[in-house]
């Protein structure tokens, strides 16, 4: 037996010996599990499963060992990810900790950083957010203008940002704050910050689709210590940019999983338009929902190449804005073509003349246009594949 | 798997370097302008059939290869970057692959070996219709004594011209009913100097090799009937899928190259005094371009291991793959075209090329509308 069958042994007898059968299946999104100082579990079995996952080091299965990780290689990792996705077990947890901040701490933070940072973020025990956009600061995220003084052994923050998903629920912020006006992206540094601190107000904003976890996040005189810097002084924009890459694969897999939890187009084309035989009685729509499902399968087999190449050791440059960019697109037409085949019964706002999966659709429609305008614009993402991977010239 | 082994690597590779330097898009104008209607370089198949190409899909101990589809794949790709103009696909897949699926033992061995080598080039006739209607078939065949004769037109058939042997598929269906014609069609291997058999050269905006068959009266025996009376409906679906793979992997080479010329081509072309590649307007849709080759790169990818190793995954694979391709090599070459701006209206600038030969290659075995239609049906919707 090779180590790798061995290790596929060893794992899948400890998910089967430690996975609660609740956690056996399907999630719903009520239980899915963010962490931090404020976490409630619904179902028990949760805080269970996060505690043994957390122990084994799984919650971050790459990680150092000494920084709480599972210290596995990328090959043991798909191991875990194939055996867990085989068992059906959840995903202990989720978070910017895990997906975004973590990452960057590996490669940018002190070792101080890391050893205070990245165990609890392991843990599930510190919730984080991200400080991105302004007001000014959408797609020229460069622009922004929320600023940190230099105030000796602290910074002082003082300033706005928007679209801090989930700022309300988080324990502390990952934040872009402009530490020099004499160049634009030169001049941003890259800062942690607790949001209990004084000065820290969110408010929360309602989207055209109703509630959300987007909030407003203003600082009125915000002490920081200078020890919360990560990276250099003056050179948070490389960083940035770097954990935008991390981002962006978030997004489109979440914006995935989201739209997943509606069934697809051509399962509801048919609940709403098919005859005897589930044939698709308009044409046009069969047509339609026809491409828009080959076109699902072509860009699935173009995730799956991807990973065989990258696992080959060739990944190729700009991958990430192309899956951000088409399967963002992707899900708004999915959205729209399912409006299409179940007509005014996926237009109902709320109440009990509607299903409750007739009022998803509508809520997770509207939902659909953000998708492709958070974490760079499907043109700022067009941009990147021109520059990147074809080599335009700006 | 959807990537290349090294094997494959370097076989797509070499034959990217043989092709580029024996012939390149130029020799397809020359081919052309000489106005021959075989379209085909002799000299160059010969050389071909010494690297094993057109024995890709034929055992070794019939004298192939065995490339398999996924390599074959690779040449075809290559082939379409260059818009090589050789019966490498009718004859090397789509009839190669109906002999090796329904032949009878004694036809496998008559033809196999002679194809492997490229002595023999055969041509399959199905087609009765403008658009692609593989259910639709008026060509009858009638029994008569120890065989058949055979009445009926084929009205595109690809590679005909100088095609050794056509495979003709004619319907046996005692009472002519239409909707029985496929269910009950035999098809027979007819040598091109059978009397009775007439082909007449189309000359296409591909400048490729087809034409109209007519078959007044021709008389077989029974030993030409492929399978010798065994059902060919299966062998004839999976050789026209392996046609239709095969010439998605051509198409996505000529998407590919097309693709790569228009970038190069908004790198060098100055206006208002910088390159027109450095326009949102262009680089855009360069983008999106980009994202459709890899999406057709991938159904491509999939169809061709399914074709070697999930076979009952061709079907619906064959169709993705040969409707996307459709697609967008549609998108495609209209953008050249419009991104060449007037230089890529005259006939000295190649793109023009990639256009026609597109075209014709959309038409073939079903365009992307057939696909779509074939795919709902093949998932039940």
């Amino acid at each position: 037996m090779s180590p790798m069958d061995e290790f596929k042994r060893e794992t899948r007898a400890w998910l089967q010996a430690n996975c609660p059968q609740s956690m056996r299946t399907p999630m719903p999104e009520d239980e899915r599990c963010w962490g931090g100082r404020g976490a409630s579990f619904k179902n028990p079995d949760s805080a269970l499963w996060l505690a043994r996952m957390a122990e084994q080091g799984w919650t971050v299965p790459t990680w150092p060992r000494a920084y709480g990780g599972g210290g596995l290689t990328p090959a043991e990792a798909q191991v875990l990810e194939a055996e867990m996705s085989t068992l059906g077990c959840r995903q202990p947890l989720f978070g910017f900790g895990i997906s975004m901040l973590g990452p960057v701490l590996l490669k940018h933070g002190t070792e101080a950083q890391k050893q205070a940072f990245l165990p609890p973020i392991a843990r599930g025990e510190i919730r984080w957010c991200q400080g991105y956009s302004e007001p000014g600061a959408g797609s020229d995220l460069a622009n922004l203008q929320t600023r940190a003084e230099d105030c000796g052994d602290h910074f002082r923050i003082n300033g706005q940002k928007i679209w801090t998903s989930y700022a309300h629920l988080s324990d502390w912020i990952f934040c872009l704050v402009r530490t020099s006006s004499e160049r634009k992206q030169g001049g941003i540094s890259f800062l942690l910050l607790d949001m209990q601190s004084p000065g820290v107000e969110t408010r929360p904003i309602t989207l055209i689709s109703g509630a959300s976890a987007f909030c407003e996040t203003f600082f009125t005189d915000v002490k920081v210590p200078k020890s919360q810097l990560v990276g250099q002084l003056n050179e948070g924009w490389t960083i940035a940019k770097e954990l935008l890459q991390h981002e962006r694969g978030m997004i489109s897999r979440i914006g995935r999983a989201i739209g997943g939890a509606i069934p697809a187009v051509e399962t509801l084309a048919q609940r709403y338009l098919g005859d005897a035989t589930g044939r698709i009685s308009d044409p046009v729509l069969r047509d339609e929902v026809t491409r828009h499902a080959m076109n699902e399968r072509a860009f699935e087999l173009t995730m799956q190449r991807a990973g065989e190449t990258s696992a080959a050791g060739t990944a190729a440059d700009g991958l990430s804005s192309f899956f951000k960019y088409y399967g963002t697109e992707q899900n708004k037409r999915k959205f729209e073509l399912i409006l299409k085949c179940a007509g005014t019964r996926a237009l109902g706002w709320e109440g009990e003349e509607f299903t409750a999966e007739e009022l998803a659709i509508c809520r997770t429609w509207l939902r659909s246009k953000g998708n492709s305008i958070e974490g760079g614009t499907s043109e700022i993402q067009l941009n990147v594949i021109a520059k990147r991977v074809l080599g335009l010239p700006d | 798997m959807l990537i290349l082994d090294d094997t494959q690597t370097l076989l797509k590779t070499s034959a990217a370097d043989f092709l580029a330097a024996r012939s390149p898009v130029k020799a397809l104008r020359a081919l052309r302008d000489a106005g021959a209607p075989e379209g085909l370089d002799h000299a160059l198949w010969q050389e071909m059939a010494g690297l094993g190409w057109p024995g890709a899909l034929i055992p070794e101990d019939s004298g192939g290869s065995a490339i398999g589809y996924k390599g074959m794949g690779q040449i075809l790709e290559e082939t379409g970057r260059v818009l090589l103009a050789s019966p490498l696909l009718s004859s090397s897949v789509v009839a190669t692959s109906l002999l090796l699926e329904a032949g009878s033992t004694t036809q496998k061995e008559i033809w196999l070996p002679r194809l492997a080598r490229g002595e023999v080039r055969a041509a399959l006739a199905l087609d009765e219709q403008p658009r692609h209607a593989p259910d639709v078939c008026q060509t009858h065949a009638t029994p008569q004594g120890h065989g058949y004769v055979l009445h009926g037109a084929k009205c595109f058939v690809p590679d005909a011209v100088g095609a050794d042997l056509l495979l003709v598929v004619a319907s046996l269906s005692p009472d002519r009913k239409v909707e029985e014609a496929v269910a009950e069609a035999g098809i027979f291997l007819v040598p091109a100097n059978t009397p009775g058999l007439d082909c007449t050269s189309l000359r296409m905006v591909d400048s490729r090799n087809a034409a109209r068959v007519e078959l007044g009266g021709v008389e077989l025996p029974d030993s030409a009937r492929l399978g010798e009376g065994s059902p060919v409906r299966q062998a004839l679906s999976f050789a026209l899928d392996a046609g239709r793979i095969g010439l998605a992997a051509e198409m996505l080479g000529n998407a590919q190259e097309a693709f790569d010329r228009t970038l190069r081509y908004l790198k060098l072309r100055e206006q208002f005094g910088v390159a027109i590649g450095s326009f949102q307007a262009l680089k855009h849709r360069a983008a999106s371009l980009y994202c459709e080759l890899e999406l057709t790169r991938s159904a491509v990818l999939a169809a061709l291991g399914a074709l070697d190793c999930a076979r009952d995954e061709v079907p619906a694979l064959a169709s993705l793959a040969k409707a996307k391709a459709c697609e967008v090599i549609e998108l495609m070459s209209n953008e050249a075209i419009q991104m060449h701006g007037g230089i890529g209206m005259t006939d000295a600038e190649e793109i023009g090329f990639f256009l026609k030969r597109a075209r014709v290659a959309q038409q073939l075995y079903g365009d992307a509308s057939f696909h779509r239609a074939r795919y709902a049906t093949l998932m039940g919707y």
